[in-house]
């Protein structure tokens, strides 16, 4: 004879309301869980920008225009090929309250074999650099030769393997961290390498040079460190003033905006989760309500039988609490399914950094989900049980008799 | 085994009508004793059902105490008067009384594992052999007639072996037959040191009475 638990045969033998229940609380811990991990990785993202960035001020040819296209760069990874002379370096490193400054060269590539689109190629000097280097370091851990090159973690290659780019091969010796930017798109390698690289874009007849300069003579963006105590406001009006073709812009700033973006986009995900459960929660007020016409003869047997009103609540909470619990778990995986496959797709869109939480979080974010939906389903079903529980049994045999 | 009580009564309010209150049970008091059946007959509304449901712990009387082998009911917890009623107390009810998402089976032995105990299942089949409904074992309620709802019933509340038996019409729905059959079971239980006490406007059932009492407006005559 098999254990006889009313919970059990009251869910599963009423297939229709059961999934009624667990689809609204699916929805709930959906809601939840999504919009916790999106606003999470947004932060994430934002946060590892601001680590990754590493510099006060960044100075780009002034054909760069705006800070529109390097933050595209760094946000999106979109290519970016600008050029200014060389010697606007060692005019940034002259400027008053400079503490350091490190050139970048950045090189499209036309069609590099590891990848179905274009990638940037990032030169950077890595006896100067403080930007790239540190981070580079995580993964690396000695000086990077001519040719060799490191990854974003989003460029299809392994270590090892070698990376063809303009007709030369270079060798991949470490895959980077994520940071939920457009730099998990670049490829990373030393001003010697992305001058060998230009040399053989040139060959193919795609020429990065500025006009009257040649390929050893370009930078394409100066990274600066101000001076501690030295207002990067002021730092950077001096550099506009002192580089000529060149415009200083302050990350702040960019990181500020960006910062509102997020903050927006935050806000839009806080309002859309709040209505979901206002709904949610009517739904599933009316649908314990409905439950409460519907069971009030079969809770009164319970009753005549000698269930106490305890035991009655805790009946009705315990199905509450295995549907909530099953729903959350449904609308916590399907939230897992629908984000972590398309976050390309998702920082893509929104056109923010956008980096998911470490495996930790994430399950964390899945049990505060299920908690929250479990306590929310319980708390609309305890006021199903109180009221179920005051059912006078002889009054309500006798209706309907 | 014995369960008294002491001038019982129930009031019920209501708005309209002369009097603000109307009273469905007078002051009466009862002793129901192990191994009697007793019969309560009386038109619709004479009191019949409130005074089960009294004597039964589900309705709290407005006046008067109900003991169980010197306990009073209405001063226990409400825990303890639950599982004092699923142990002593068993009533079979007018109308439908059926878990539907359960067995008949199932609900045959659901007052029997309600408190962790071990199912019945033996003393269920034979009740359920003896009442007629053998066959509907695995049927659910909402396949069920009337009558076979109310044998249910009945086969549920004697395979629980209760001290006090309480029966609402248990012969309400069925034919001569069927009738005949639960009031023997009911006898049975009687003899076997229940105290039982059957509701019933039918004069059949007082053959099998030890003791006919009659309710006329709230009142034992």
């Amino acid at each position: 004879m098999k254990c006889i638990s009313p919970v059990i045969r009251n869910l599963t033998r009423k297939p229709g309301r059961t999934t009624a229940l667990v689809l609204l609380t699916a929805f709930l811990a959906l809601s939840v869980f999504s919009g916790t991990v999106v606003v999470s990785s947004l932060r994430q993202g934002l946060g590892s920008m601001e680590n990754r960035l590493g510099a006060d001020i960044i100075v780009v040819p002034a054909e760069a225009e705006s800070k529109a296209s390097l933050k595209n760069l760094l946000l999106q990874g979109t290519i970016g090929t600008f050029y200014m002379d060389a010697s606007a370096l060692e005019k940034v490193r002259e400027t008053e309250g400079v503490e350091k400054a490190s050139a970048q060269v950045f090189l499209s590539s036309m069609k590099a074999d590891c990848c179905s689109v274009k990638v940037q190629v990032i030169g950077f000097e890595p006896e100067n650099d403080f930007v790239v280097q540190p981070w580079i370091s995580e993964s690396l851990n000695r000086p990077l030769e001519d040719m060799e090159v490191v990854v974003g973690c989003r460029v299809e290659t392994d270590v090892g393997n070698n990376f063809r780019i303009y007709d030369r091969n270079c060798k991949v010796v470490a895959k980077l961290a994520a940071t939920g930017t457009g730099l998990d798109t670049a490829v990373y390698c030393n001003m010697e390498t992305v001058h060998m690289l230009l040399q053989a874009a040139e060959e193919k007849g795609i020429t990065h040079k500025i006009d009257s300069g040649n390929d050893s003579d370009v930078v394409s963006a100066i990274y600066v460190k101000v001076l501690p105590g030295s207002d990067p406001g002021l730092v950077n009006n001096r550099l506009n003033g002192h580089v000529r073709k060149a415009t200083a812009i302050r990350t702040a700033g960019m990181m500020t905006e960006v910062a509102d973006s997020l903050s927006g986009v935050s806000k839009t995900v806080a309002v859309l989760i709040a209505a979901v459960w206002i709904l949610a929660l009517v739904i599933l007020l009316i649908v314990f309500g409905m439950m409460v016409n519907e069971r009030r003869r079969e809770l009164a047997v319970f009753r005549l039988l000698g269930m106490s009103r305890k035991m009655l609540s805790g009946m009705i909470l315990k199905e509450t609490a295995l549907c909530s619990f099953a729903g959350a778990l449904c609308g916590v995986t399907l939230g897992a399914v629908l984000i972590f496959p398309f976050t390309t797709l998702i920082e893509t869109s929104l056109k923010l950094p956008y980096l998911s939480p470490a495996p930790g979080t994430v399950i964390l974010y899945a049990v505060f989900a299920v908690t929250v939906t479990v306590l929310a389903g319980c708390m609309a079903g305890t006021r199903t049980a109180s009221r179920l529980s005051r059912v006078d049994p002889g009054t309500t045999l006798r209706e309907g008799a | 085994m014995e369960l008294r009580a002491e001038s019982i009564s129930r009031r019920y309010f209501r708005k309209h009508g002369e009097a603000n209150f109307i009273e469905a049970v007078c002051p009466v008091s009862l002793c129901l004793e192990g191994g009697t059946l007793t019969v309560l007959k009386g038109k619709s509304g004479s009191g019949k059902t409130t005074l089960l449901n009294m004597l039964a712990g589900l309705l709290q009387p407005s006046d008067g105490t109900v003991f169980l082998d010197g306990t009073d009911l209405y001063a226990l917890d409400d825990k303890s008067l639950s599982r004092l009623r699923n142990e002593k107390i068993g009533v079979i009810p007018q109308g439908r009384s059926a878990v539907d998402t359960l067995t008949v089976f199932e609900n045959i032995l659901l007052p029997g594992i309600l408190y962790g105990g071990i199912p019945r299942t033996d003393d269920a089949e034979s009740w359920m052999e003896a009442l007629g409904i053998s066959g509907l074992r695995n049927a659910f309620p909402s396949e069920l007639s009337g009558g076979e709802l109310r044998r249910m019933a009945i086969a549920r509340t004697l395979t629980a072996e209760p001290a006090v038996i309480l029966a609402d019409e248990p012969t309400g729905d069925l034919d001569d037959e069927n009738t005949s059959v639960v009031l023997t079971a009911l006898e049975q239980a009687a003899r076997a040191g229940k105290a039982v006490l059957v509701v019933s406007h039918e004069t059949d059932a007082e053959r099998y009475a030890d003791r006919v009492l009659c309710m006329e407006n709230g009142i034992i005559r």
